[in-house]
C-alpha cells in the first residue's frame, strides 16, 4: 500500500465505468467552491477529505474576504460562521522598540454586504462543505488520495485512496489538495517543483480572553473586529506577523520563508514569544491563555510559481496552485481559493456537457480565471511576493522608517528641529539603504499597486 | 522587548493544546544514519512541532505522533533519503479546531 506524499504514483487502469463524474480531492474552501459548482449543474460529485472533518488539517491567519461569495452564496453573510466583522484594518512596522501603525477603519465594512471576516477554519470549511453537499455533492471524509488513476494515453481517470476497495473513477478530476499538492506534482504539472524558496511557514498561537477585554484593548464593539499585519517583528527572517481578533479569543502568528527560517538558528514559537512581548503588542494579549498551536506551510511564489493548471481529466485550483496571493504582509488565500475552485467546478461540467474532458476540453478554466481577480490580480502582483520578503524590505525599511517618524516626531529643542531631508538622509543611512535601492523598490511596489 | 511579566507557557504545554488521533503507523520516518552526515540540521530549527532532537553522536531522534503534517521538514531537508514523508491514514494525525 502506498501512502499519500513526495513519492506519490499514479496506477495505470483499463477502461472504467464512472463512479462519480468529478471527484474533488480536499475540502478546502476551493474543493468545497469546486464540488459546489459540479452539483449545482447537476452532475455527480465526491468531495474527498482525508481529515476527519473539512476544516480539521487547515491553518490560516483568520480572516476571510467575502466578495467571491456574493456570487457563490446569496446572502451569505447571514449564514456564514463568523467570529468578528474586521472593521479595523492596520499595518505595522516595527523594530524590537518601535512600532508605526497605519490604522484604518470604516463602519462601512461592519454592515452588509460587509468585507472581511474572521472565523475558524473548522467552522468555515465545514460550512462551506455543507453547502456543497446540500447541493448533492457526496463528502467522503476521513480519506486520503494516494495516487491518481490515469489511462493508457495518460489522461487522468480518477483517484486511489486509502480506503480499502478505495478507487473512484470520474470523468474529471479537480486536485484542491493544497499547498503541498502531492496531486499535482504526481501529474507533472511542477515543471519546477514547488521549491523551498516560494515557500513560507505560518505558525499561530490562539489565545483566549475575555471578550469584553477584546473590545476594550482594540476599541471596538458588538461583533466587530480588527486585522493587524506587521513587518519587522521577524529578526530579519523574510516574513512578517499578523494579530487578529476572534469574539473571545485573538490568533497572533508569524510567516516565515522557509529557506530563511532553516539558516536561522531562532526557532518559530520564539520569534511568536518575542513578538508577544512586543510593547505594541503586549498590552493587547496580556492575560490571554492558549489554547492551541498550529502550523501550515504557504505558496507564497504568487505568479511566476503557478504550475500547469489544466491536464487531461484533470484541474488544479486553490493553493494547489500556488494561487494564494502574498502581496507583502497582505495574505489572501481562501478568496482565491474560492473563486479558482467555483471556475474549475464550472469548466469542468461544461466539460462533461461538451463530452469532451480532455485538456483542451478543460481550457474554459484558464479563460475563466484570467478573466476575473484570481489570474488577473496574481499577473498585475507578480513582483511584488519576492519585494517584500527582500532583505531590504525585512532588515533595513522597518528601522528607516521607525527611525525617520522618531525623528519627525522627536521634540529636540532648544536644538533647531532637522528637515525632513536630513531626517531622510540620516535614517536611510543609520539602516543602511542606499537611494538606489529606495528608488528601485519604491517603483516596483508602486507598480505593483497601479 | 524584555518585558518577561507575562512568561510563556513551556512548548510541551503549548502541544498539549493541540489534539492528535495518533495512528499507529509511524507516517514519517528519519534515517538518523543520513543525519550524522548533515551540516545543516535546518528540520531542527524549522519544525514548528519541535520533533526533531539532535543526538549527542550527531544523528536525530524523531517522533511523528505530535506533527502537524505541515511538510516543512521534508521540504528543508537536504539529506538525500533521510526523511521518509506521507501524511497519515485517513481521519488519523492533527485535528485543529481553531487553525
Ligand atoms: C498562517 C497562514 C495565514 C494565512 N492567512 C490567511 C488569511 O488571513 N486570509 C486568507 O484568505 N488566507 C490566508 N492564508 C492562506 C489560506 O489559508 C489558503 O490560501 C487557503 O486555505 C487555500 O485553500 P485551498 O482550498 O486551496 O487549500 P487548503 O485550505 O489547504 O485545503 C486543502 C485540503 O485538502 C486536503 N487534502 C490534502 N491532501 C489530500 C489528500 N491527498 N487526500 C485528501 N485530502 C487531502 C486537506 O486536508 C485540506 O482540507 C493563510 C495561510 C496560512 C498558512
Ligand atoms: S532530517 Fe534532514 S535536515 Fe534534519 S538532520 Fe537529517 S538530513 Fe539534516
Ligand atoms: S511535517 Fe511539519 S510538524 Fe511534522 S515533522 Fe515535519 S516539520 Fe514537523
Amino acid at each position: 500500500m502506498t501512502h499519500a506524499g513526495p513519492d506519490s504514483v499514479s496506477t495505470v487502469v483499463d477502461e472504467t465505468t464512472k463512479t462519480f463524474d468529478v471527484v474533488v480531492v480536499g475540502a478546502g474552501p476551493a474543493g468545497s467552491a469546486a464540488a459546489l459548482e459540479v452539483a449545482r449543474a447537476g452532475y455527480s460529485v465526491a468531495l474527498v477529505e482525508r481529515g476527519p472533518f473539512p476544516g480539521a488539517k487547515n491553518v490560516y491567519g483568520g480572516v476571510v474576504y467575502g466578495r467571491i461569495l456574493d456570487e457563490l452564496v446569496p446572502r451569505w453573510w447571514e449564514r456564514m460562521p463568523v467570529q468578528r466583522w474586521v472593521t479595523r484594518r492596520a499595518t505595522m512596522v516595527m523594530t524590537p522598540t518601535q512600532a508605526l501603525t497605519l490604522d484604518f477603519r470604516t463602519q462601512d465594512w461592519g454592515k452588509p454586504p460587509y468585507n472581511g471576516a474572521t472565523a475558524h477554519r473548522a467552522d468555515l470549511d465545514s460550512w462551506l462543505a455543507e453547502l456543497a453537499v446540500e447541493a448533492g455533492a457526496v463528502l467522503v471524509p476521513s480519506t486520503v488520495v494516494t495516487g491518481l488513476l490515469r489511462d493508457h494515453a495518460g489522461a487522468v481517470v480518477g483517484v486511489r485512496t486509502d480506503r480499502p476497495d478505495g478507487d473512484l473513477t470520474a470523468g474529471v478530476v479537480i486536485a484542491c489538495d493544497g499547498v503541498n499538492s502531492f496531486l499535482a506534482k504526481e501529474a507533472g504539472m511542477y515543471r519546477t517543483g514547488h521549491e523551498a524558496e516560494h515557500l513560507t511557514l505560518g505558525v499561530k498561537q490562539t489565545l483566549a480572553l475575555p471578550r469584553e477585554a477584546i473590545e476594550e484593548r482594540f476599541a471596538v464593539s458588538g461583533r466587530d473586529g480588527v486585522d493587524i499585519e506587521m513587518l519587522g517583528c521577524t529578526r530579519g527572517i523574510p516574513g512578517g506577523g499578523f494579530l487578529y481578533t476572534n469574539l473571545d479569543s485573538v490568533s497572533i502568528g508569524v510567516v516565515l520563508g522557509l529557506t530563511g527560517v532553516s539558516k536561522a538558528k531562532t526557532r518559530p514559537e520564539e520569534l511568536i514569544a518575542e513578538l508577544k512581548r512586543h510593547p505594541a503588542i503586549a498590552p493587547l494579549i496580556k492575560g490571554g491563555e492558549q489554547i492551541e498551536y498550529s502550523a501550515h506551510l504557504i505558496p507564497e511564489g504568487g505568479y511566476r510559481a503557478m504550475p500547469e493548471l489544466i491536464g487531461d481529466g484533470m484541474l488544479v485550483a486553490g493553493d494547489a496552485a500556488a494561487m494564494c496571493l502574498a502581496a507583502g504582509i497582505w495574505l489572501e488565500g481562501v478568496n482565491f481559493a474560492l473563486g479558482a475552485g467555483m471556475y474549475a467546478g464550472r469548466a469542468a461540467a461544461a466539460a462533461l456537457k461538451a463530452g469532451d474532458v480532455s485538456g483542451q476540453g478543460l481550457a474554459g478554466y484558464r479563460t475563466m480565471l484570467e478573466r476575473s481577480f484570481v489570474l488577473a490580480d496574481h499577473r498585475k502582483l507578480r513582483d511584488l511576493p519576492g519585494l517584500v520578503l527582500s532583505d531590504r524590505m525585512q532588515q533595513n525599511y522597518p528601522g528607516m522608517v521607525c527611525d525617520l517618524v522618531q525623528g519627525l516626531f522627536q521634540v529636540d529643542n532648544p536644538l533647531p528641529k532637522p528637515g525632513l531631508r536630513t531626517l531622510l538622509r540620516r535614517s536611510a543611512k543609520d539602516n543602511g539603504v542606499r537611494w538606489r535601492d529606495l528608488v528601485r523598490d519604491g517603483w516596483t511596489g508602486m507598480r505593483g499597486l497601479r | 522587548m524584555t518585558d518577561r511579566r507575562y512568561q510563556e507557557a513551556a512548548f510541551e504545554d503549548v502541544m498539549s493544546t493541540v489534539e492528535f488521533r495518533v495512528s499507529p503507523r509511524p507516517h514519517i520516518t528519519v534515517d538518523t544514519d543520513v543525519c550524522r552526515s548533515c551540516t545543516t540540521k535546518a528540520c531542527v530549527h524549522a519544525c514548528p512541532a519541535d520533533l526533531f532532537v539532535p543526538t549527542s553522536e550527531g544523528g536525530i531522534l524523531f517522533n511523528y505522533e505530535q506533527c502537524f503534517e505541515c511538510g516543512t521538514c521534508y521540504q528543508v531537508c537536504d539529506g538525500e533519503g533521510a526523511i521518509s514523508w506521507s501524511y497519515p491514514d485517513g481521519g488519523a494525525g492533527v485535528v485543529f479546531k481553531r487553525g
